[in-house]
């Protein structure tokens, strides 16, 4: 019998029941909840007369709308202009308040996107089944724990039964020899992998991304990785336990102390693919020859190298995809076969749950420092992701460097990323932004997203347009 | 849920590969805390020319006449036909939510992203996965005659076409059966109340910290 993946690993872990049919009854370790997808699942549990099964399972921290400026944030849920959003954020809290679920409201410096709160905390372990209402739950993988995005009947079910029926998904390995440029990072990595697998071509697997290139990332790399596995399609991003992984956790609120750690390190070294463990599907990319990504289009599938051009739809493989070529080179306002770097922004965005954690920050920052933003950009924006990484920022004095520069330093939250709240992108607006998704209005209506690191967004803040940042590191 | 039997009725094409669930359901109304009330909101940044807000009379908005679902012959479908990887990005179940509130209980495409698929499924709507040669049949036949209907049979697992043709799909069987009677899973798995204790009990063995 050949040995286990990884997945294979927690997937069997955590298996309640299996049924007949092949889905089964897996156990769900961890759940986290915020305001957008949660008020009909407690609605349905009030309805039924259910109560959540297990408590302490739970954490919530409204994310999604609430606003990021001071003024509105120091008034608390009150400050909240927008009504709509203000109910909603409301009612996260009465129904924590009502269950008693453990919730960090929106004025805990504890509060923040829900994938960076959840690791900051050691809510988020290996070897957990963790899930929340929202498909960038795959982030988590990076501690080698087994956890996706639900829908909110899901959030329900879980809330109800500490359970989810699944079926087993496949396995995919992305593999990634080598060692990474300097100025090219795991933003880059994943968007090569969407670019190369396309956005359908994860569907149906746990993607588990291994190599030399993988093992050098630190922790915030590996959870930028697998944030966007979802954008390749796949649910669930995954990585193995190391020692990097091991000191991230060490330490942190929720995570095991004394006797409880020693034994949890000895089950989390097992939290590895077996060598002879089998894949069904296996991509392989060398990391040397990953140049920063922009994507271009209205898809994360849409990117080419700082490098290169716009693509042509006279050069497309065939009619379907020409016509989504076409199609989005209209909506994005862009001409074939023009430079990328040619590409003119109005606005910066450095945030998200894919790019909005401590090192994201200093490494803008050490690209900004003494530097100016352009004068044709509009609106410069930095989005901690939690009210920790903002506090620890501010110890070290980058949110300084960012203000000189011309940026604005916000409060924490999901922000312009999908634009919930007042942060978005004005009709026909470019938008350098370090989120994880380019569709068609994603960021505002008729905004124009260009996905990129942090250090190209904060390099191109500077230009008022994409520059290969690895010039830059050269000049520094 | 609302069960599902049978259905026939009118097919609407939607010729674009990769609809995100951000383009079936914008996310300034994800700010509802309801279930309901989501369809003239479906679709929203394709149907009307305006910037749609919560709250507004979508009655009189601009219509796009470009956007095929507001032609004459597609009013009152309830079986939509699409491109592949249908429902992609966003976990947000108001799409499913959107399509259902917009009268559609159906959605055959030739592949569709994970989340979005098991969404449907919680709310009494059918996805149906095709092969793609199929698919661009069911294409030109719906482009080719107006008033096209399409009849699908869950127990069965068939498709017929106004000419007798008949394809057949493939659907897991726990959803099958959950969607032919209508059934709340919650339900379902709290039979199963024993054995999550048991593995409860057995697991906090293993691994205590998970469980303090």
């Amino acid at each position: 019998m050949g040995g286990k993946t990884l997945y294979d690993k927690l997937w069997d872990a955590h298996l309640v029941k299996e049924r007949e049919d092949g889905t089964a009854l897996l156990y769900i370790d961890r759940h986290l909840l915020h305001e957008v997808t949660s008020p009909q699942a407690f609605e349905g549990l009030r309805l039924a007369g259910r109560k959540p099964w297990r408590l302490q399972a739970n954490l919530a921290t409204p994310d999604h709308n609430v606003p990021t400026t001071l003024q509105e944030r120091q008034a608390g849920i009150a400050g909240i202009e927008d009504p709509i959003s203000r109910i909603q954020v409301q009612t996260l809290d009465e129904n924590c308040d009502a269950f008693g679920i453990t919730e960090f409201k929106i004025n805990d410096e504890r509060q923040g996107i829900v994938h960076v709160v959840g690791p900051e905390q050691g809510a988020t372990l290996p070897g957990m089944t963790l899930v929340c209402g929202d498909s960038h739950t795959a982030t988590h993988g990076a501690f080698a724990a087994l956890a996706h995005g639900i829908g909110t009947s899901e959030v329900e079910h879980v809330l109800a039964t500490q359970c989810l029926i699944q079926r087993k998904m496949k396995n995919m390995l992305i593999e990634v020899t080598g060692q990474l440029q300097a100025g090219v990072t795991a933003k880059d990595i994943i968007l090569a992998v969407i670019g190369k697998i396309g956005t359908a071509g994860g569907t149906g697997y746990a993607m588990e991304f291994a190599g030399e290139a993988i093992r050098s990332l630190s922790m915030e790399g590996r959870m930028t990785l697998c944030n966007m596995a979802i954008e390749g399609g796949a649910r669930v991003g995954l990585v193995a336990v190391d020692e990097t992984t091991l000191n991230y956790v060490k330490g942190r609120p929720f995570a095991p102390k004394e006797a409880h750690w020693e034994q949890a390190v000895a089950v989390w070294r097992e939290l590895h693919s077996d060598a002879d463990a089998h894949f069904d599907a296996h991509i392989q990319l060398d990391a040397q020859t990953i140049a920063p990504q922009v994507t271009w289009g209205t898809s994360p599938e849409m990117v080419v190298s700082v490098l290169d051009t716009v693509p042509d739809p006279a050069q497309a493989h065939d009619e379907s995809q020409a016509k989504g070529i076409e199609s989005a080179l209209k909506y994005m306002g862009l001409a074939a076969n023009q430079p990328i770097t040619s590409i003119q922004l109005d606005r910066v965005f450095i945030g998200s749950c894919t790019n909005s954690r401590i090192e994201d920050l200093r490494e803008a920052a050490s690209i900004i420092r003494g530097r100016r933003v352009a004068d044709t950009i509009k609106q410069a924006l930095v989005v901690p992701g939690s009210g920790l990484v903002k506090r620890q920022a501010e110890a070290e004095g980058l949110h300084q460097i960012f203000i000189d520069a011309g940026f604005e330093w916000r409060e924490p939250g999901c922000s312009m990323c999908l634009a919930m709240n007042a942060d978005k992108l004005g009709a026909g607006e470019h938008c350098a932004s370090t989120s994880n998704r380019n569709f068609e209005g994603r960021q505002g209506f008729g905004g124009r997203t260009h996905l990129v690191s942090p250090i190209m967004a904060a390099a191109a803040a500077i230009y008022g347009h994409f520059v290969d940042v690895r010039n830059e590191l050269a000049q520094a | 849920m609302q069960a599902f039997t049978q259905l026939t009725a009118t097919v609407a094409p939607m010729d674009r590969a990769n609809v995100d669930t951000d383009m079936i359901i914008p996310k300034q109304f994800l700010k509802s805390i309801q279930r309901s009330g989501f369809g003239p909101n479906l679709f929203d940044e394709l149907r009307y020319l305006d910037e749609g807000q919560p709250g507004m009379d979508n009655s009189q908005r601009p219509l796009n006449p470009d956007f095929i679902l507001n032609q004459a012959r597609y009013q009152g479908a309830q079986i939509l036909l699409a491109r592949k990887n249908f429902g992609c990005g966003s976990s947000r179940e108001h799409a499913p939510w959107a399509l259902l509130d917009a009268g559609f209980r159906c959605v055959i495409a030739p592949s569709f992203a994970d989340i979005f698929f098991n969404n449907c499924f919680k709310n009494g709507i059918l996805p149906i996965v095709l092969p793609e040669a199929q698919v661009d049949q069911l294409f030109q036949e719906v482009e080719a005659q107006v008033g096209y209907q399409l009849s699908i049979d869950l127990e069965h697992q068939s498709i017929r076409t106004p000419t007798g043709t008949e394809f057949t799909f493939e659907v897991d069987g726990f959803r099958r059966y959950c969607l032919l009677n209508g059934l709340d899973d919650i339900g379902l798995t709290l039979q199963e109340a024993d054995a999550i204790r048991a593995y409860e009990a057995q697991r906090s063995q293993v691994t205590p910290w998970l469980f303090q």
